[in-house]
Protein backbone atom coordinates (compact mmCIF):
# COMPACT_ATOMS: atom_id res chain seq x y z
CA UNK A 1 0.00 0.00 0.00
CA UNK A 2 2.61 2.40 0.84
CA UNK A 3 4.46 1.85 -2.48
CA UNK A 4 1.22 2.41 -4.30
CA UNK A 5 0.96 5.56 -2.02
CA UNK A 6 4.05 7.17 -3.00
CA UNK A 7 3.80 6.17 -6.82
CA UNK A 8 0.58 7.72 -6.94
CA UNK A 9 1.77 11.27 -4.36
CA UNK A 10 4.52 11.47 -7.19
CA UNK A 11 2.20 11.16 -9.98
CA UNK A 12 -0.11 14.14 -8.79
CA UNK A 13 3.02 16.14 -7.54
CA UNK A 14 4.43 15.98 -10.43
CA UNK A 15 1.26 16.76 -12.30
CA UNK A 16 1.27 19.87 -10.31
CA UNK A 17 4.60 20.85 -11.06
CA UNK A 18 4.11 20.49 -14.53
CA UNK A 19 0.84 22.39 -15.00
CA UNK A 20 1.67 24.88 -12.27
CA UNK A 21 -1.53 25.43 -11.21
CA UNK A 22 -0.52 25.79 -7.31
CA UNK A 23 2.49 28.29 -8.33
CA UNK A 24 0.11 30.48 -10.47
CA UNK A 25 -2.93 30.39 -9.49
CA UNK A 26 -3.78 29.38 -5.83
CA UNK A 27 -0.61 30.79 -4.50
CA UNK A 28 -1.59 34.55 -5.74
CA UNK A 29 -4.67 33.87 -4.64
CA UNK A 30 -4.17 33.02 -0.81
CA UNK A 31 -1.96 35.82 -0.86
CA UNK A 32 -4.83 38.18 -2.06
CA UNK A 33 -6.75 36.84 0.59
CA UNK A 34 -4.08 37.86 3.01
CA UNK A 35 -3.91 41.66 1.36
CA UNK A 36 -7.88 41.66 1.78
CA UNK A 37 -8.22 41.03 5.57
CA UNK A 38 -5.40 43.35 6.10
CA UNK A 39 -7.33 46.11 4.21
CA UNK A 40 -10.79 45.14 5.93
CA UNK A 41 -9.09 45.43 9.24
CA UNK A 42 -6.11 47.90 8.82
CA UNK A 43 -8.23 50.64 10.60
CA UNK A 44 -7.40 48.80 13.89
CA UNK A 45 -4.35 46.69 14.25
CA UNK A 46 -5.41 45.42 17.07
CA UNK A 47 -8.20 43.76 15.95
CA UNK A 48 -5.99 42.45 13.30
CA UNK A 49 -3.15 41.00 15.29
CA UNK A 50 -5.65 39.31 17.72
CA UNK A 51 -7.73 37.68 14.75
CA UNK A 52 -3.87 36.74 12.91
CA UNK A 53 -4.01 33.33 13.31
CA UNK A 54 -8.10 32.87 12.65
CA UNK A 55 -7.41 34.81 9.43
CA UNK A 56 -4.51 32.55 7.86
CA UNK A 57 -6.14 29.45 8.76
CA UNK A 58 -9.55 30.51 7.24
CA UNK A 59 -6.58 31.43 4.31
CA UNK A 60 -5.29 27.96 4.16
CA UNK A 61 -8.80 26.18 3.99
CA UNK A 62 -9.51 27.99 0.72
CA UNK A 63 -6.67 26.95 -0.55
CA UNK A 64 -7.17 23.15 0.48
CA UNK A 65 -9.93 23.59 -1.35
CA UNK A 66 -8.69 24.44 -4.46
CA UNK A 67 -6.19 21.93 -4.15
CA UNK A 68 -8.39 18.92 -3.56
CA UNK A 69 -10.53 20.48 -6.29
CA UNK A 70 -7.67 20.45 -8.52
CA UNK A 71 -6.40 17.23 -7.22
CA UNK A 72 -9.55 15.27 -8.85
CA UNK A 73 -10.50 17.40 -11.93
CA UNK A 74 -7.52 16.23 -13.54
CA UNK A 75 -8.91 12.75 -13.58
CA UNK A 76 -12.63 13.69 -14.03
CA UNK A 77 -11.43 13.77 -18.30
CA UNK A 78 -10.40 11.31 -20.80
CA UNK A 79 -11.40 7.75 -19.07
CA UNK A 80 -8.68 8.54 -16.51
CA UNK A 81 -10.37 7.65 -13.73
CA UNK A 82 -11.53 4.03 -15.15
CA UNK A 83 -7.59 3.96 -16.16
CA UNK A 84 -6.93 4.03 -12.40
CA UNK A 85 -9.48 1.33 -11.23
CA UNK A 86 -8.31 -0.67 -13.81
CA UNK A 87 -4.87 -0.60 -12.41
CA UNK A 88 -5.29 -2.78 -9.64
CA UNK A 89 -3.95 0.26 -7.18
CA UNK A 90 -5.85 -0.72 -3.71
CA UNK A 91 -8.11 2.02 -3.03
CA UNK A 92 -6.32 2.76 0.52
CA UNK A 93 -3.34 3.17 -1.57
CA UNK A 94 -4.88 5.39 -3.84
CA UNK A 95 -6.53 7.58 -1.16
CA UNK A 96 -3.31 7.76 0.72
CA UNK A 97 -1.60 9.03 -2.34
CA UNK A 98 -3.80 11.58 -3.14
CA UNK A 99 -3.78 12.96 0.70
CA UNK A 100 0.05 13.17 0.53
CA UNK A 101 0.14 14.89 -2.48
CA UNK A 102 -2.22 17.47 -1.19
CA UNK A 103 -0.83 17.83 2.16
CA UNK A 104 2.66 18.61 0.46
CA UNK A 105 0.94 21.09 -1.45
CA UNK A 106 -0.64 22.75 2.03
CA UNK A 107 2.44 22.63 3.90
CA UNK A 108 4.31 25.05 1.32
CA UNK A 109 1.79 27.33 0.79
CA UNK A 110 1.32 27.23 4.14
CA UNK A 111 5.42 28.35 4.49
CA UNK A 112 4.39 31.18 2.35
CA UNK A 113 1.56 32.45 3.78
CA UNK A 114 3.48 32.27 7.26
CA UNK A 115 6.20 34.69 5.49
CA UNK A 116 2.86 36.93 4.19
CA UNK A 117 1.34 37.50 7.71
CA UNK A 118 4.68 38.24 9.37
CA UNK A 119 4.81 41.02 6.16
CA UNK A 120 2.12 42.09 5.81
CA UNK A 121 0.41 41.67 9.56
CA UNK A 122 3.68 42.75 11.17
CA UNK A 123 3.20 39.40 13.13
CA UNK A 124 6.09 38.16 15.60
CA UNK A 125 6.06 34.01 15.35
CA UNK A 126 7.12 32.12 18.36
CA UNK A 127 6.13 28.92 20.16
CA UNK A 128 8.04 26.92 17.48
CA UNK A 129 7.13 23.34 18.84
CA UNK A 130 3.60 24.12 19.09
CA UNK A 131 3.15 25.98 15.69
CA UNK A 132 5.04 23.37 13.74
CA UNK A 133 3.06 20.62 15.50
CA UNK A 134 -0.13 22.44 14.57
CA UNK A 135 0.72 22.90 10.95
CA UNK A 136 1.95 19.23 10.54
CA UNK A 137 -1.40 17.78 12.70
CA UNK A 138 -3.80 20.24 11.31
CA UNK A 139 -2.84 20.05 7.15
CA UNK A 140 -2.88 16.15 7.78
CA UNK A 141 -6.20 16.31 9.44
CA UNK A 142 -7.41 18.97 6.44
CA UNK A 143 -5.39 16.21 3.79
CA UNK A 144 -7.09 13.04 5.05
CA UNK A 145 -10.91 14.93 5.30
CA UNK A 146 -9.91 16.94 1.96
CA UNK A 147 -9.62 13.92 -0.20
CA UNK A 148 -12.78 11.94 1.34
CA UNK A 149 -14.85 14.31 0.50
CA UNK A 150 -13.32 15.11 -3.10
CA UNK A 151 -13.86 11.38 -4.05
CA UNK A 152 -17.35 12.26 -3.14
CA UNK A 153 -18.19 14.90 -5.12
CA UNK A 154 -15.55 14.21 -8.09
CA UNK A 155 -18.10 11.94 -10.02
CA UNK A 156 -20.97 14.42 -9.57
CA UNK A 157 -21.82 17.19 -12.24
CA UNK A 158 -22.45 19.67 -9.27
CA UNK A 159 -18.75 18.92 -7.75
CA UNK A 160 -17.51 22.45 -8.08
CA UNK A 161 -20.27 23.75 -5.83
CA UNK A 162 -20.54 20.50 -3.67
CA UNK A 163 -17.15 20.31 -2.28
CA UNK A 164 -17.32 23.54 -0.25
CA UNK A 165 -20.74 22.73 0.61
CA UNK A 166 -19.35 19.43 2.20
CA UNK A 167 -15.97 19.89 3.27
CA UNK A 168 -16.25 23.41 4.67
CA UNK A 169 -18.63 22.01 7.39
CA UNK A 170 -16.37 19.42 8.36
CA UNK A 171 -13.26 21.21 8.25
CA UNK A 172 -14.86 23.52 10.90
CA UNK A 173 -13.35 21.74 14.32
CA UNK A 174 -9.89 22.11 12.62
CA UNK A 175 -10.14 25.80 11.98
CA UNK A 176 -11.32 26.23 15.92
CA UNK A 177 -8.53 23.38 16.96
CA UNK A 178 -5.63 25.13 14.99
CA UNK A 179 -6.90 28.99 15.82
CA UNK A 180 -6.83 28.13 19.32
CA UNK A 181 -3.05 26.35 18.89
CA UNK A 182 -1.83 28.88 17.13
CA UNK A 183 -3.03 31.80 19.31
CA UNK A 184 -1.12 29.66 21.95
CA UNK A 185 1.72 29.35 20.03
CA UNK A 186 1.79 33.16 19.34
CA UNK A 187 0.92 33.79 22.92
CA UNK A 188 2.60 34.06 26.02
CA UNK A 189 1.62 30.68 27.50
CA UNK A 190 1.93 27.73 25.01
CA UNK A 191 0.74 25.18 27.54
CA UNK A 192 -2.76 26.01 26.41
CA UNK A 193 -1.85 25.09 23.18
CA UNK A 194 -1.40 21.65 23.34
CA UNK A 195 -4.59 20.34 24.32
CA UNK A 196 -6.16 21.52 21.12
CA UNK A 197 -3.41 19.99 19.24
CA UNK A 198 -4.43 16.79 20.34
CA UNK A 199 -8.02 17.23 19.37
CA UNK A 200 -6.42 18.03 15.92
CA UNK A 201 -4.58 15.05 16.26
CA UNK A 202 -7.93 13.04 16.59
CA UNK A 203 -9.53 14.73 14.07
CA UNK A 204 -6.80 13.85 11.88
CA UNK A 205 -6.38 10.06 12.83
CA UNK A 206 -11.06 10.08 12.64
CA UNK A 207 -10.52 10.96 8.99
CA UNK A 208 -8.05 9.00 8.09
CA UNK A 209 -9.45 6.02 9.00
CA UNK A 210 -12.21 6.65 7.24
CA UNK A 211 -10.56 7.57 4.00
CA UNK A 212 -8.58 4.29 4.36
CA UNK A 213 -11.73 2.53 4.95
CA UNK A 214 -14.43 4.12 2.71
CA UNK A 215 -12.37 5.76 -0.33
CA UNK A 216 -12.63 2.54 -2.33
CA UNK A 217 -16.41 2.34 -1.79
CA UNK A 218 -16.94 6.10 -2.46
CA UNK A 219 -14.64 5.90 -5.61
CA UNK A 220 -17.37 3.16 -7.10
CA UNK A 221 -20.26 4.89 -6.21
CA UNK A 222 -19.60 7.74 -7.71
CA UNK B 1 -12.97 -25.61 -20.54
CA UNK B 2 -14.76 -22.50 -19.05
CA UNK B 3 -15.04 -19.37 -21.50
CA UNK B 4 -13.11 -16.47 -20.90
CA UNK B 5 -16.26 -14.20 -21.07
CA UNK B 6 -19.83 -15.98 -19.51
CA UNK B 7 -22.85 -13.94 -19.66
CA UNK B 8 -26.07 -15.08 -19.26
CA UNK B 9 -29.02 -12.82 -19.02
CA UNK B 10 -26.68 -10.40 -17.22
CA UNK B 11 -27.91 -7.07 -16.75
CA UNK B 12 -25.72 -4.00 -15.55
CA UNK B 13 -26.42 -0.33 -13.75
CA UNK B 14 -25.16 2.69 -15.42
CA UNK B 15 -25.15 4.59 -12.26
CA UNK B 16 -28.84 4.12 -10.96
CA UNK B 17 -30.33 3.39 -14.75
CA UNK B 18 -30.30 0.36 -16.24
CA UNK B 19 -27.82 -0.34 -19.38
CA UNK B 20 -27.24 -3.51 -19.92
CA UNK B 21 -30.22 -5.71 -20.02
CA UNK B 22 -29.88 -9.23 -20.66
CA UNK B 23 -26.66 -10.02 -22.25
CA UNK B 24 -25.85 -13.15 -23.16
CA UNK B 25 -22.15 -13.76 -24.69
CA UNK B 26 -19.93 -16.74 -24.79
CA UNK B 27 -16.38 -15.60 -25.73
CA UNK B 28 -13.50 -18.56 -25.46
CA UNK B 29 -10.10 -18.12 -24.71
CA UNK B 30 -7.47 -17.26 -27.88
CA UNK B 31 -10.81 -15.71 -29.37
CA UNK B 32 -11.44 -13.10 -31.03
CA UNK B 33 -15.17 -11.30 -31.24
CA UNK B 34 -16.10 -8.02 -32.85
CA UNK B 35 -19.17 -6.14 -31.41
CA UNK B 36 -21.16 -4.25 -33.32
CA UNK B 37 -24.07 -2.69 -32.82
CA UNK B 38 -25.95 1.32 -33.60
CA UNK B 39 -24.82 4.20 -31.68
CA UNK B 40 -26.48 3.95 -28.31
CA UNK B 41 -26.75 -0.07 -28.86
CA UNK B 42 -24.91 -0.97 -25.38
CA UNK B 43 -21.42 -1.93 -27.23
CA UNK B 44 -19.27 0.42 -24.80
CA UNK B 45 -21.46 -0.82 -21.98
CA UNK B 46 -20.99 -4.48 -22.92
CA UNK B 47 -17.23 -3.54 -23.12
CA UNK B 48 -17.01 -1.29 -19.10
CA UNK B 49 -18.94 -4.06 -17.59
CA UNK B 50 -16.81 -7.05 -18.85
CA UNK B 51 -14.12 -5.23 -17.61
CA UNK B 52 -15.76 -5.19 -14.25
CA UNK B 53 -16.23 -1.31 -14.05
CA UNK B 54 -19.94 -1.52 -14.06
CA UNK B 55 -21.98 -3.33 -11.37
CA UNK B 56 -23.92 -5.95 -12.15
CA UNK B 57 -26.94 -6.43 -10.72
CA UNK B 58 -28.62 -9.73 -12.37
CA UNK B 59 -27.88 -12.82 -14.37
CA UNK B 60 -25.13 -14.54 -14.16
CA UNK B 61 -21.78 -12.98 -15.24
CA UNK B 62 -18.00 -14.38 -15.10
CA UNK B 63 -14.60 -12.98 -16.73
CA UNK B 64 -11.51 -14.60 -16.12
CA UNK B 65 -13.29 -17.65 -13.85
CA UNK B 66 -13.86 -14.24 -11.64
CA UNK B 67 -17.87 -13.72 -10.44
CA UNK B 68 -18.24 -10.08 -11.74
CA UNK B 69 -21.14 -9.56 -8.92
CA UNK B 70 -18.61 -10.57 -6.10
CA UNK B 71 -15.17 -9.81 -7.42
CA UNK B 72 -14.82 -7.05 -10.12
CA UNK B 73 -11.41 -6.13 -8.49
CA UNK B 74 -9.61 -8.97 -9.52
CA UNK B 75 -11.30 -8.67 -12.95
CA UNK B 76 -9.83 -5.07 -13.53
CA UNK B 77 -6.19 -6.13 -13.07
CA UNK B 78 -6.12 -9.10 -15.22
CA UNK B 79 -8.05 -6.86 -18.40
CA UNK B 80 -7.27 -4.16 -20.32
CA UNK B 81 -8.96 -1.83 -21.80
CA UNK B 82 -8.97 1.02 -24.79
CA UNK B 83 -11.99 2.98 -24.79
CA UNK B 84 -13.36 6.22 -26.12
CA UNK B 85 -10.90 7.97 -23.60
CA UNK B 86 -7.06 7.48 -23.58
CA UNK B 87 -6.65 7.61 -19.69
CA UNK B 88 -3.23 9.58 -20.39
CA UNK B 89 -3.09 12.48 -17.97
CA UNK B 90 -2.10 15.57 -20.53
CA UNK B 91 0.09 17.58 -18.17
CA UNK B 92 2.86 14.83 -17.95
CA UNK B 93 5.04 13.85 -20.31
CA UNK B 94 4.75 10.99 -22.89
CA UNK B 95 7.74 9.21 -20.65
CA UNK B 96 5.79 9.77 -17.18
CA UNK B 97 2.37 8.81 -18.42
CA UNK B 98 4.18 5.26 -19.56
CA UNK B 99 6.20 5.16 -16.30
CA UNK B 100 3.28 5.96 -13.94
CA UNK B 101 0.55 3.40 -15.56
CA UNK B 102 3.38 0.65 -16.30
CA UNK B 103 4.10 0.82 -12.59
CA UNK B 104 0.91 1.28 -11.44
CA UNK B 105 -0.37 -1.81 -13.40
CA UNK B 106 2.78 -3.59 -11.90
CA UNK B 107 4.17 -4.10 -15.98
CA UNK B 108 7.37 -3.64 -17.51
CA UNK B 109 7.76 0.17 -18.65
CA UNK B 110 10.27 -1.39 -21.60
CA UNK B 111 7.44 -3.00 -23.37
CA UNK B 112 5.69 -0.53 -23.70
CA UNK B 113 8.18 1.91 -24.82
CA UNK B 114 8.60 -1.14 -27.45
CA UNK B 115 5.52 -0.93 -28.39
CA UNK B 116 5.50 2.67 -28.43
CA UNK B 117 8.43 2.67 -31.33
CA UNK B 118 6.52 -0.21 -33.27
CA UNK B 119 3.26 2.02 -33.84
CA UNK B 120 5.66 4.22 -35.33
CA UNK B 121 5.88 7.22 -32.45
CA UNK B 122 9.46 8.84 -32.81
CA UNK B 123 11.47 8.92 -29.72
CA UNK B 124 11.62 12.42 -29.59
CA UNK B 125 7.87 12.98 -28.63
CA UNK B 126 9.08 11.08 -25.03
CA UNK B 127 9.15 14.48 -23.53
CA UNK B 128 6.30 15.82 -25.12
CA UNK B 129 3.42 16.73 -22.40
CA UNK B 130 0.62 14.20 -23.51
CA UNK B 131 -1.51 17.25 -24.00
CA UNK B 132 0.22 18.74 -27.34
CA UNK B 133 -0.09 15.40 -28.69
CA UNK B 134 -2.75 14.69 -31.71
CA UNK B 135 -5.54 12.45 -31.08
CA UNK B 136 -3.89 9.99 -33.12
CA UNK B 137 -0.81 9.81 -31.17
CA UNK B 138 -2.35 9.93 -27.69
CA UNK B 139 -4.26 6.83 -28.90
CA UNK B 140 -0.99 5.00 -29.33
CA UNK B 141 0.83 5.80 -26.35
CA UNK B 142 -2.40 4.14 -24.78
CA UNK B 143 -2.30 1.19 -27.37
CA UNK B 144 1.16 1.41 -25.84
CA UNK B 145 0.36 1.08 -22.10
CA UNK B 146 -2.10 -2.02 -23.20
CA UNK B 147 0.40 -3.79 -24.54
CA UNK B 148 2.91 -3.25 -21.47
CA UNK B 149 0.11 -4.79 -19.33
CA UNK B 150 -0.35 -7.85 -21.30
CA UNK B 151 -3.73 -8.27 -19.88
CA UNK B 152 -5.66 -11.64 -20.95
CA UNK B 153 -8.41 -10.15 -22.48
CA UNK B 154 -8.09 -7.07 -24.12
CA UNK B 155 -11.26 -5.05 -24.48
CA UNK B 156 -10.99 -2.79 -27.54
CA UNK B 157 -13.75 0.47 -27.79
CA UNK B 158 -13.32 1.48 -31.53
CA UNK B 159 -9.44 0.86 -32.07
CA UNK B 160 -9.05 2.41 -35.10
CA UNK B 161 -11.24 5.74 -34.27
CA UNK B 162 -8.33 8.78 -34.99
CA UNK B 163 -5.41 6.50 -36.11
CA UNK B 164 -4.17 6.93 -39.80
CA UNK B 165 -4.60 4.43 -42.13
CA UNK B 166 -0.82 3.28 -41.03
CA UNK B 167 -1.66 3.24 -37.43
CA UNK B 168 -4.01 1.00 -37.91
CA UNK B 169 -2.39 -1.72 -39.77
CA UNK B 170 0.39 -1.49 -36.92
CA UNK B 171 -3.15 -1.81 -34.45
CA UNK B 172 -4.29 -4.90 -36.35
CA UNK B 173 -0.50 -6.63 -36.41
CA UNK B 174 -1.00 -5.98 -32.59
CA UNK B 175 -4.79 -7.27 -32.35
CA UNK B 176 -3.55 -10.40 -34.30
CA UNK B 177 -0.49 -11.02 -32.21
CA UNK B 178 -1.93 -10.80 -28.75
CA UNK B 179 -4.91 -13.44 -30.16
CA UNK B 180 -1.89 -15.84 -31.47
CA UNK B 181 0.05 -15.46 -27.97
CA UNK B 182 -2.90 -16.46 -26.44
CA UNK B 183 -4.93 -13.41 -25.42
CA UNK B 184 -8.97 -12.92 -26.05
CA UNK B 185 -9.83 -9.77 -27.81
CA UNK B 186 -13.52 -8.36 -27.67
CA UNK B 187 -13.87 -5.27 -29.83
CA UNK B 188 -16.16 -3.05 -30.66
CA UNK B 189 -16.34 -0.71 -34.09
CA UNK B 190 -18.27 0.71 -36.75
CA UNK B 191 -15.77 0.43 -38.76
CA UNK B 192 -16.70 -3.40 -40.16
CA UNK B 193 -14.69 -3.42 -42.98
CA UNK B 194 -11.88 -2.77 -41.26
CA UNK B 195 -12.63 -4.82 -38.34
CA UNK B 196 -14.10 -8.32 -39.40
CA UNK B 197 -11.27 -9.97 -41.07
CA UNK B 198 -9.80 -9.60 -37.47
CA UNK B 199 -12.33 -11.15 -35.87
CA UNK B 200 -13.55 -14.97 -36.07
CA UNK B 201 -17.24 -14.24 -34.75
CA UNK B 202 -19.36 -11.20 -34.78
CA UNK B 203 -21.71 -10.63 -32.09
CA UNK B 204 -24.61 -7.63 -32.48
CA UNK B 205 -25.73 -5.95 -29.57
CA UNK B 206 -28.77 -4.02 -29.95
CA UNK B 207 -30.52 -2.14 -26.42
CA UNK B 208 -28.12 -3.48 -24.00
CA UNK B 209 -28.71 -6.77 -25.57
CA UNK B 210 -27.11 -9.10 -27.23
CA UNK B 211 -29.32 -10.35 -29.92
CA UNK B 212 -27.30 -12.25 -32.64
CA UNK B 213 -24.39 -14.25 -32.93
CA UNK B 214 -22.56 -15.62 -36.50
CA UNK B 215 -19.41 -17.27 -37.49
CA UNK B 216 -17.28 -15.27 -39.80
CA UNK B 217 -14.35 -17.13 -40.11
Amino acid sequence: MLREATLVARKDLRVELRSRVTTNQVVPFALVVLVLFAFALDPDRGVLERATPGLYWVAVLFCALLAVQRAFAVEAADGIRDALRLTGIEPAGLYLGKALAVAVQLLVLEVLLGLGVVVLYDTALGGWGLLIATCLVATAGIAAAGTLFGVLAAGLRVRETLLPLLLLPALAPVLLATTRASEAALGDDTAEGWPWLGLLGVFALVYLTAGLIGFGALMEDT
Amino acid sequence: MEPVVHLRAAAALLGRFPALAGADLDVASGEVVLVRGPNGAGKTTLLRTCAGLLPVVSGEARVLGHDLRTDRRTVRRHVGLLGHGTGLYDELTVADNLSFWTRAAGADERDAVAALYRLGLAGRLRDVPVGRLSAGQRRRVAFAVLVARRPALWLLDEPHAGLDHEARDLVDDLVRDAAAAGATVLLASHELERAEPLAARIVTVNGGVTTEAAGVA
